[in-house]
């Protein structure tokens, strides 16, 4: 079967370096699947899941925002911060989503709100990788 | 001559100030590991986004960035990291001056400089002998957060956005090995004209989503934030090796004023017994 290159890293570190049958992310435009020979694409990179199977075997990845670089036989994230999914905390995930709801709240300044939102969006993608994991076990 | 009361004060404070700069070479020698751990971490990141960039640069893109453009240049900004503690040698001074000197070059050129700088000392080098700072970060620790870069990055950029600057050298210490520090100037903006490789044979481009400019302004922003990251993770290693180096020094060399001073105290001190002796064989042949 063939495979695509997959590297996924994030400025503190390398999360995730093999081969993948098939990849699975979100990119700014929306969700997009990454087969082997995909046309070279360069997008955004949402923060959420990414998905990467290996025939039978498929492991998750929480990125957060970032970029996505595809070429016919590789595929390239760049994620400003990306971690294991299994070694999420849930608990912390949502602490940060209530803090990130209650700066929005009593927001100061248009900056804080823009600031507030974006941490918003990367504590519900986070909560939403955690749950897919569960649901899938 | 000494009496022997201050000559054994004096060798008391030698071996306190030794213990101190023993005790600094060992944290030094602990934190090279941690930040030299560090430097590892971050290097994939850095080298895909390198790979990413390269591949941009032989793609035929719809859209070339400002960054590559070689405009006439009237001004440049040197982007300075250094270490915000001293007692680490040379490291900060060797690097200032080079700095100085190709701003110097450029002068003669006629292009003006001014100066963003990272770290403490660096601030008050400049303050001292003079120059345009448009920007200034300190105290980053010793594990230095990215996020913490971001508002210095942003003001150069924005500078040679708006066509203040058309020059950017980033200037730190590049990390040889621990006995090695080497000061290094490098040219940022204009991007150097990267190697071509096999990708280049082909005409091809990608496919942007949303749109080119928007995405290539993103990914280069991050790029010239990803290289500031790593020099300034690398000037932390060094100011560590050179710590380590300098206090090791400095206990060597208060290891060699102690043996000094030893000698001397026990040649006062024999001095005064055998004057004693004598006064007294003196004093009893008077008798």
């Amino acid at each position: 079967m063939a495979t695509i290159k997959v590297s996924i890293v994030s400025s503190s570190e390398e999360i995730y370096s093999g081969e993948g049958t098939m990849v699975f992310a979100t990119g700014s435009l929306g969700e997009i699947g990454i087969a082997p020979g995909h046309t070279p694409l360069l997008t955004g990179l949402a923060p959420g899941p990414v998905r990467v199977q290996n025939g039978d075997d498929e492991k998750t990845f929480f990125c957060s925002g970032g970029f996505i670089e595809i070429q016919p036989d590789l595929v390239t994230f760049l994620s400003d911060r990306a971690e294991r999914a299994e070694s999420m905390d849930e608990a912390e995930a949502i602490k940060a989503q209530e803090l990130a709801e209650k700066n929005m709240h009593d927001k100061e300044s248009e900056l804080d709100y823009t600031k507030a939102a974006a941490q918003l969006a990367e504590a519900a993608a986070r909560i939403k990788t955690i749950q897919k994991l569960r649901k899938n076990k | 001559m000494a009496n022997t009361k201050e000559v054994r004060k004096q060798i008391a404070s030698i071996k306190s100030t030794q213990k101190i700069t023993s005790a600094m070479e060992m944290v030094a020698a602990s934190k090279i590991k941690k930040t030299q751990n560090e430097m590892q971490l971050g290097r994939p990141y850095s080298e895909k986004i390198k790979e990413v960039i390269s591949h941009i640069a032989n793609s035929s893109s719809e859209y070339s960035h400002p960054f590559y453009e070689n405009r006439e240049t009237k001004k440049a900004c040197f982007l300075v990291v250094s270490s915000d503690k001293g007692l680490c040698g040379g490291l900060n001074i060797n690097l200032f001056k080079q700095v100085i000197s190709k701003s110097a070059e450029l002068n003669a050129q006629g292009i003006e400089s001014n100066f963003a700088l990272i770290g403490l000392k660096a601030a008050s080098f400049f303050k001292s002998v003079g120059g345009d700072v448009v920007a200034n970060v300190q105290k980053l620790g010793d594990k230095p957060d990215p996020d913490a870069l971001i508002g210095l990055t942003k003001t150069v950029l924005d500078l040679h956005r708006n066509g203040e600057v058309d020059q950017v050298y980033l200037c730190g210490n590049g990390f040889v090995n621990t006995m090695t520090q080497q000061p290094k100037v490098e040219q940022l903006i204009p991007l150097p004209a990267e190697d071509t490789d096999e990708l280049t044979a082909t005409h091809w481009d990608y496919i942007y989503e949303p749109e080119a400019q928007e995405l290539l302004e993103g990914l280069m922003t991050r790029y010239i934030e990803s290289l500031i990251y790593h020099a300034v993770i690398e000037n932390s290693a060094c100011e560590q090796a050179a710590k380590m180096l300098a206090m090791k020094n400095a206990t060597e060399n208060a290891g060699d004023l102690i043996k000094e001073l030893e000698l001397l105290y026990n040649n006062v001190r024999q001095a005064a017994i055998t004057q004693e002796l004598s006064e007294i064989v003196g004093g009893a042949a008077a008798v």
